[in-house]
């Protein structure tokens, strides 16, 4: 356990009947950091956060706050506060002493009470708020209260479940780049859940990856999305391309993979590697297709494929392909580099093949 | 014409509501011994009503059971309603559906069978048997008003309150309590006025040794109506509009 951090977790479990929604999860997350934990709905994220909080008790395993063991600490008594998915304001309380109840808890006198509570509005941006009642709010503004609630406590942790969930969509991109820069003002530790791989990736300096109770890969996002470790990962974080086939042979670290059609494709090994002879998958990002033609390099690996249609979208504009019965869908660029593709039209794809990715066929 | 016609037909509706209750509160002053003729002002038949020992006593009677009878079935029908939001457990459906049963069934069925009991188990009718026989009417009205608030509860307020450093206790007083105090006072309210004036379970169930107010009244309306009847009539009125002004501004001020 490093001394700097903030919290600790060694082989956290709670299970549900036979059903283990948290399995075996361990996690350090340093002082500052923007922790998120990734997953599709259903994967224990929440489950997961409970027992940080204290509304629930981990099976096995152990929970450490700044070297302290939490696990017999009731919630109310945890250095730890949480915004809640529908940000749980209370509805007959002004702004000011929605803020306060905690001030209020840890018997703060009332002058003392008052700067703080002032103070923290001015940070969120709500400044001269505390008689407003929380239903008189826009969605952002309940938003900040509810963030203000929590840092005005100057918790070791703040635990965030999918917190921008219910806002519009503008507005949640707006919140995203707000949260990251107030978690960076306040310094607090934050530990964030969402289903939302661009929240994730966006905001947090690590993020975890999990499913199925377990976490499948904890990185920063970059690295995430470079270096996929699982399959899993490969398919959620970012759009991927998968082609289904047969190890056929390995030579540094590079694995030659035969599809069904008979043709040769080439990926970097990934760490899940299956045996020679097995089927394999190998996974290719839509932005590192190149459509082909002349400038292809030597060391580039191909596909034949038929234009099924074009998808325009701006910057996000897309070919989608068919290789043998396996769709692929490649970035179309829009600064007139592409070449104007008909349906039904045959097109080559190419691939640099350090980009590509070949794991055993994942359980996902 | 058509524009005034329903006015005139709104007006005609109220008129038949009200002027009863002007009639009676009007000759509660009437210095006369007849209840149909003129007199002049007087406050005599206030004078005689407090100066009837028995009637007095069946007032405070039945404001002190009415009072006791909301209270209670508030705090019984409360925490049911707690349960019942709350937690799953056999028989909660069985239970629900009770409810509504007591709440429909004739008043002169659960009169009869509440009397029943009582002398089965050996209570003696007074006091306590017309409490026990008004909590039991009043409670189911108090466990609907109060789920029907609950429902559109956030489950996840208390376990903030909590996560910003509540014990339970404080939870349940400061964030439970103020959401469905509402509920709480309108089912304290029904409560109140049902008990107040119901007849039918309370011939059943009460006896000598405790009389209440309108069973008091309905004696002596039998015998013939004595302006006294007015005057009573005239307080209760009086005094059923300041209790609903005073839970509206509690209701307005708890909202704020």
């Amino acid at each position: 356990m490093g001394i700097e951090s903030d919290l600790f977790c060694s082989g956290l479990v709670r299970r549900f009947g036979n059903n283990a929604a948290v399995d075996h999860v361990s996690l350090d997350v340093p002082a500052g950091t923007f922790f998120s934990i990734l997953g599709p709905s259903g994967c224990g994220k929440t489950t997961l956060l409970r027992l940080l909080a204290g509304f629930d008790r981990p099976d096995e395993g152990d929970i450490h706050i700044r070297g302290a063991r939490m696990n017999d600490v009731p919630p109310n008594r945890r250095p730890v506060n949480m915004v809640f998915q529908h940000l749980a304001l209370f509805p007959t309380m002004s702004v000011g002493d929605n803020i306060g109840y905690g001030l209020k808890r840890q018997k703060v006198p009332a002058s003392d009470r008052r700067t703080r509570i002032a103070r923290v509005l001015e940070q969120v941006g709500l400044p001269g708020m505390e008689n407003r009642n929380p239903g008189e709010l826009s969605g952002g503004q309940r938003q900040r209260v509810a963030l203000a609630r929590c840092l005005v406590l100057e918790p070791t942790l703040l635990l965030l479940d999918e917190p921008l969930g219910a806002l519009d969509l503008k507005l949640r991109e707006q919140m995203k780049i707000e949260l990251k820069h107030l978690q960076k003002a306040f310094g607090t530790t934050f530990v964030y859940i969402t289903h939302d791989q661009s929240e994730a990736m966006v905001m947090s300096d690590q993020v975890a990856v999990m499913n199925d109770g377990r976490f499948e890969q904890v990185a920063p996002p970059e690295e995430l999305y470079r270096e996929p470790a699982t399959p899993f990962v490969a398919g959620f974080v970012g759009d991927n391309n998968r082609l289904a086939g047969k190890l056929e042979s390995v030579r540094d670290g590079l694995a030659d993979l035969r599809l069904d059609d008979g043709s040769l494709i080439r990926g970097r090994l990934g760490q899940a590697a299956p045996n020679i002879g097995e089927r394999a998958d190998l996974y290719i990002r839509p932005e590192s297709l190149v459509l082909g033609g002349d400038a292809l390099k030597p060391e580039y690996s191909s596909l034949r494929a038929s234009v099924t249609t074009t998808l325009f979208d701006g910057a996000n504009s897309r070919l989608e392909a068919d290789s043998a019965g396996q769709t692929l869908y490649a970035r179309l660029p829009q600064d007139g580099s592409a070449p104007r593709l008909r349906e039904g039209a045959s097109v080559q794809l190419a691939w640099d093949p350090m980009l590509a990715r070949v794991f055993a066929p994942g359980v996902a | 014409m058509t524009r005034w016609l329903p006015r005139v037909y709104l007006g005609l509706v109220y008129l038949l509501l009200y002027v009863p209750i002007g009639v009676l509160v009007v000759f509660s002053f009437n210095d006369s011994r007849s209840g149909y003729t003129w007199g002049g002002l007087s406050l005599r038949w206030y004078q005689s009503l407090f100066n009837n020992n028995a009637m007095v006593e069946a007032m405070w009677n039945s404001l002190w059971l009415a009072l006791s009878a909301a209270t209670v079935s508030t705090i019984i029908g409360a925490l049911t309603a707690l349960a019942l939001h709350r937690y799953r457990f056999r028989g909660k459906k069985v239970l629900n559906g009770m409810l509504f049963v007591v709440m429909m069934s004739p008043e002169i069925v659960l009169a009869i069978s509440l009397l029943a009991l009582f002398l089965l188990v050996g209570i003696q009718l007074g006091y306590v048997s017309l409490l026990l026989a008004h909590v039991t009417f009043c409670l189911p009205f108090v466990v609907i008003t109060v789920m029907a608030r609950l429902s559109g509860f956030d489950e996840s307020l208390p376990e903030a309150a909590r996560d910003l450093g509540a014990s339970d206790f404080t939870m349940t007083r400061t964030v439970l309590i103020p959401v469905i105090m509402p509920a709480l006072l309108a089912g304290w309210l029904l409560g109140f006025t049902l008990s107040l004036d119901d007849v039918v379970v309370s011939t059943f169930v009460s006896g000598p040794s405790y009389e209440i107010l309108p069973l008091r009244i309905y004696s002596m309306v039998r015998v013939g109506l004595k302006p006294e009847v007015n005057a009573l009539g005239t307080l209760l009125l009086v005094f059923s509009l300041v209790m609903l002004m005073l839970s509206q501004w509690i209701l307005t001020r708890s909202k704020r």
